[in-house]
């Protein structure tokens, strides 16, 4: 993995008073990204506003496309053109952008979307919060495949998470998703943007070896493939067929079988190094707060008065979604009474921690519909149930 | 072996350096015409001389959508509908290349019309050959956006009631700066064609009629894939400028074919840097000519 500083023309150094939707537009500017395409949507259309304002001035190109389906489509075709690239969106959005991800997913293209999530189901609550697509990032396309997913809990985490995102989705040749809701995209905050040299960027995975010799999907030792770009005069195939090392189509169960293990596994063989999480006065801990985004900050409120009122209490705060913190969850269950999970869906990551304890421990849901943030009480209340 | 059948065997096709070959037999039917319009757009690129190295090629889904397979370039085969918008992306990232989406009529103007008036009104400077083969035949010919009237289809079973598009009037009044209609048995017209499109700048439309020999053919009885490409080339009429809203195909009936666009208007590319110089002054960074990577 070859690391780069990034480029100090895209780097905006200095303290500023942005707001979640804004912040993401300079991370990603920050990280390099030179290419954004997307279609207007509450709550995230700001970022777009943003990157036509800042990116004439940084070398690249903004595009307002006529859909969601063309903007995915043209952040695939800007990949291969050598860009690093991104859009933003929120729920329905999203959803039109599924088909497509399938095609980032199986063509192996890095790019970062960030989903400014609102209520729904459709169009719902178009200005007020939401973490309902979170099982929409795992599973919304067809067939199998992994993702990675980021929750920022703040403007400052959209700026860091958006390099981190940008990062990650290089390294993993895999599309990278920042699940953000409209309470972060909409709070302005102070948000610290550091000295180009202090920000480290991953390099596109190039393919340096004989041009005769290249194999688009030949998967390198450490199980990523080498990638190059049109033009460059290797005169590649890529399909969103299911393919060989070539790129060429092979229909059949043994071709798929390969396929599909590769895009599983080379994330979830990489989970421990993928997964962040943010992690409170867990060591002694009877019951453990689970929570992301928006909804962390919401927790720590009850979590004060649940541990002034005596209960042992420790907080999980998932900076990454996806993959699921699997590992940490199953040995936590081992060991606590409890888990209390509040989001802002009607039990969605719920479901994983579930999975995880697999019945060794309590799992309390608390489940918040969307169109506002928890009253902390009923957080409150379910560790003080999960405490008996 | 006789020395006849080893000279047989090192016989090369004429295309072959375009062509990958190790793909190489194709899955169209015999009689398709997809084969001859690739054919047409191999000649072009030779007799063009561009650096193949700059040349991309980008299909949506369906029969044509395979060309992208077959072609030995840089080659992209996508999703259904959205080669236009995929190609979008690829040419603004990477402006030195001539960027080619080859489909057919439903991924183009069906499931991907939307893209297609769009990136016309853009002027985008793409490079679009549309096979319209007048139904959907990779999933067994169903009416399509550009089935004639009262022809028979496989979701249209009494005939098709629904009027079609006439892709030349849609491309021109959406804003494509070329605008061409051939039969696949015009090979010489549609190489030409071709050439002058990648030889200029914006959003360059060429529609070829082909036979579809094993769906809309057979259901509509016309005969096998050699007598309908004859009848199709028989049938047109060449009328270069003829006004685009006279171009309506009918069931069996005259096609006219020709030139019909060609005007000169700034692609988005030269718009955007056009305009945001003049703006942006200095702060303005010229993009795809002096930052390309």
């Amino acid at each position: 993995m070859k690391k780069l500083k990034a480029d100090p023309k895209g780097v905006l150094t200095g303290a500023h008073y942005l707001d979640g939707d804004y912040a993401l537009a300079e991370g990603a500017l920050a990280a390099g990204c030179r290419f954004f395409a997307g279609y207007p949507i509450t709550p995230s259309t700001e970022t777009a506003e943003r990157f036509s304002e800042r990116i004439p001035t940084v070398g690249g190109v903004f595009i307002q496309m006529e859909d969601e389906l063309a903007s995915i489509a043209a952040l695939i075709g800007a990949v291969w053109g050598g860009k690093k690239v991104m859009t933003v969106t929120s729920g329905p959005g999203f959803s039109l952008m599924m088909e497509n991800i399938g095609l980032a997913c199986i063509q192996e293209t890095p790019l970062v979307i960030a989903n400014v999530q609102r209520g729904g189901p459709s169009t719902g609550l178009p200005t007020l919060t939401g973490q309902q697509d979170m099982m929409q990032a795992k599973w919304g396309s067809h067939g199998d495949y992994e993702i990675i997913a980021l929750s920022p809990d703040s403007p400052q985490e959209c700026f860091d998470l958006a390099i981190e995102a940008f990062n990650l989705s290089e390294t993993y040749r895999v599309p990278t998703f920042i699940m953000t809701d409209e309470c972060v995209g909409h709070m302005h905050e102070k948000v610290v943007i550091p000295p180009a040299e202090e920000i480290e960027l991953v390099e596109r995975k190039w393919y340096t070896g004989p041009k005769d010799e290249f194999l688009p999907y030949k998967n390198d030792k450490d199980g990523i493939p080498f990638m190059v770009k049109a033009g460059d005069g290797y005169h590649f195939h890529t399909t969103g067929l299911t393919h060989d090392e070539r790129g060429y189509p092979v229909i059949n169960a043994e071709c798929q079988d390969v396929q599909v293990r590769h895009l599983v596994e080379k994330i979830r063989n990489n989970a421990d190094k993928i997964i962040k999480l943010e992690e409170n006065e867990i060591d002694n801990a009877e019951v453990v707060v689970i929570s992301y985004g928006i909804t962390s900050r919401v927790a720590v409120r009850a979590v004060q008065q649940a541990r002034k009122a005596g209960m042992k209490v420790g907080t999980i705060r998932l900076i990454t979604v996806w993959p699921f913190a699997e590992k940490r969850i199953r040995e936590l269950a081992k060991k606590v009474k409890a888990f209390v999970v509040p989001e802002i869906n009607y039990g969605q990551m719920v479901r994983e921690v579930e999975r995880c304890v697999e019945g060794q421990a309590k799992v309390i849901s608390v489940p918040h519909c969307g169109g506002w943030v928890h009253d902390p009480n009923d957080i409150f209340k379910a560790i003080k149930e999960a405490s008996k | 072996m006789s020395l006849n059948e080893e000279d047989r065997l090192e016989e090369k096709n004429p295309l072959e350096g375009l062509l990958r070959m190790d793909r190489i037999p194709h899955i169209w039917c015999p009689g398709c015409g997809i084969g001859t319009v690739v054919t047409s757009f191999a000649e072009a690129l030779k007799k063009s001389e561009v650096d193949l190295d700059k040349v991309a090629v980008v299909s949506g889904i369906g029969c044509t959508g395979r060309v992208a397979g077959y072609v030995k370039l840089d080659s992209f085969h996508t999703t259904h509908g959205r080669a236009i918008p995929f190609a979008t992306g690829l040419k603004l990232a990477n402006p030195e290349l001539k960027v080619v989406v080859f489909s057919g009529d439903g991924d183009l103007t069906g499931i991907g019309g939307n893209h297609f008036i769009h990136a016309a009104r853009r002027n985008m400077d793409l490079v679009i050959i549309c096979v319209n083969n007048f139904n959907y035949a990779m999933t067994g010919g169903q009416v399509a956006s550009t089935t004639p009237l009262t022809a028979n289809a496989s979701t249209a079973p009494y005939g098709n009631f629904e009027g079609a598009f006439s892709l030349p009037y849609l491309a021109e009044a959406s804003g494509a700066t070329y605008v061409a209609r051939w039969t696949a048995l015009h090979l010489r017209r549609v190489t030409k064609s071709i050439q002058e499109a990648l030889g200029r700048k914006g959003f360059s439309f060429i529609e070829v009629i082909t036979p579809c020999v094993t769906l809309y053919a057979r259901r509509n009885r016309l005969g096998d894939g050699l007598n309908l490409l004859k009848y199709y080339y028989d049938k047109s009429e060449i009328q270069h400028n003829a006004d685009t809203r006279t171009l309506d195909i009918s069931y069996q009936g005259k096609l006219i074919v020709g030139k019909f666009v060609e005007k000169e208007r700034p692609t988005f590319l030269d718009a955007m840097n056009e305009h945001l110089g003049r703006v942006l002054g200095d702060d303005y960074q010229l993009y795809g000519r002096i930052n390309n990577d």
